[in-house]
């Protein structure tokens, strides 16, 4: 049992009412914060590409101009992050990881997300596949921001938000779970926001 | 450093107020004893959790203010008007009032004496409180890492702990105190925002290679972190953490 605050009452926020924020987090509504560990990177458009390597049967690499004649999907979901607020009904647009792996032979049961300035995350490769991932270009029907993660980040709105890496430039795919940067720095290996699992051991 | 992260599960564990006291026109600094608290370095956060009577709990993070060389832990609470969580910290928490907490939490935005210099410090309003704990760690543990800060605030009633930064600057530390909104009446502290010329004039140069944290709302690291890569500072050199 926790230990009661005297006079403490404080403010629930739910959506409707409808109990879909997970436990210790808050809506921050119109708000949308900007957390990352070091400066914005400014990698231009004519560098910038995207590769799906590791164990796989061949790298895959796309350039911006061919990125954007992947097909695309429309996002709109809830997302966590570990800092404690939450925002709902997020719109997003990008290519689905489904259709980056299309093809892709691989017996990996693991992705590295990794971004530029080195930034990285892991995931299991289930929780990017079958529709529970993408990398996303547009938010709310705008490019997306470089403090939002512009010009690409993962999304992976079931996750905590750190999973979603920012400037994200391709998955590498392995047998092995290897962690991320916060990972690495007393963070969850998975971050599930709906069974609380913000550090290690939770 | 990377990678020295203890991997110890972090629990909740109850804090007693000792002390509850102003720092500045709209901070407050609350030191907490906790029992059997592992000890942190200078920059990690823990998180407080408050528990109404009805059940609903609400989490917020906070840097920790106080060195570990002191027994207490000290968090720096800026009152956030219309918050849920900063207002009861500031405005009802007494002393002996307890509350709880788990950490220390968060192994990259930490300077310890071991990290070495020269360091540079740029704080942005309540975005200090990291940078309180790596100063008096600093004079605690007698590192002789050439420090410097640079703090922006609103307004001198607005500046945090002002007399502890003015005892660090006595002993040492490089002190730059720009304010937004005000000149201070001795004239001590300039009027002037945080811009690139100021970060050129007055942050370690490049040769000298100096670690850097960046501290403060989020549109404030942004644009110094910006300016300070656009002056040739390393990303790599520059460790950044925003609050909202």
């Amino acid at each position: 049992m926790a230990l009661v605050s005297r006079r403490f009452t404080g403010r629930p926020h739910t959506r409707d009412g409808a109990g879909l924020l997970p436990p210790g987090q808050y809506d921050v509504g119109d708000d949308f914060p900007v957390l990352s560990a070091g400066p914005t990177p400014t990698t231009s458009l004519a560098e910038w590409d995207f590769l799906i390597t590791g164990e796989v049967d061949g790298t895959r690499r796309w350039t911006w101009e061919e990125f954007q004649q992947l097909p695309r999907e429309e996002v709109t979901a809830d997302i966590h992050c570990v800092t404690k607020w939450s925002k709902f009904n997020t719109s997003w647009e990008g290519v689905s990881v489904d259709t980056l792996l299309d093809g892709v032979e691989t017996a990996a049961d693991f992705v590295l997300a990794f971004s530029d300035h080195d930034y990285t995350t892991n995931l299991p490769l289930a929780d990017v596949t079958n529709g529970r991932a993408w990398v996303v270009d547009r938010y709310e029907n705008e490019p997306l921001e470089p403090e939002h993660g512009g010009p690409a980040r993962l999304l992976v709105p079931h996750l905590y938000f750190w999973k979603s890496a920012k400037w994200v430039r391709g998955l590498q795919l392995s047998s092995f779970d290897e962690p991320g940067f916060w990972e690495t720095l007393g963070y969850h290996e998975y971050g599930d926001p709906w069974r609380e699992q913000r550090y290690a051991g939770d | 450093m990377a990678g020295t992260a203890l991997r110890r599960r972090l629990i909740w564990q109850i804090a007693t107020v000792i002390t509850n006291r102003p720092v500045s026109d709209a901070a407050r600094r609350v030191t907490l004893d906790v029992a059997d608290w592992p000890g942190h370095r200078p920059g990690q956060h823990v998180d407080v959790r408050l528990t109404a009577p009805d059940g609903y709990q609400a989490q917020r993070s906070y840097s920790v203010a106080s060195a570990p060389e002191r027994p207490q832990v000290d968090l720096v609470v800026q009152r956030v008007a219309g918050g849920e969580v900063s207002p009861y910290l500031t405005d009802e928490l007494r002393d002996g009032d307890q509350i709880e907490l788990r950490g220390p939490i968060g192994g990259y935005f930490v300077w310890h004496s071991t990290s070495g210099g020269p360091v540079q410090l740029i704080a942005g309003g309540s975005g200090i409180a990291p940078f309180l704990a790596m100063l008096e760690h600093h004079e605690a543990s007698g590192s002789t890492a050439a420090l410097r800060l640079l703090y922006s605030a609103r307004t001198p009633s607005a500046v945090i702990d002002a007399h502890r930064l003015d005892a660090h600057a006595r002993r040492g530390v490089a002190t730059t105190i720009t304010l937004t909104r005000a000149a201070s009446p001795d004239g001590v502290r300039r009027r002037r925002r945080v811009d690139a010329q100021l970060l050129a004039d007055v942050v370690w140069p490049v040769p000298a290679r100096p670690q850097i944290f960046v501290c403060g709302p989020t549109t404030f690291v942004e644009s110094v972190a910006n300016d300070l890569v656009g002056l040739g500072h390393t990303p790599a050199s520059i460790r950044t953490e925003r609050f909202g």
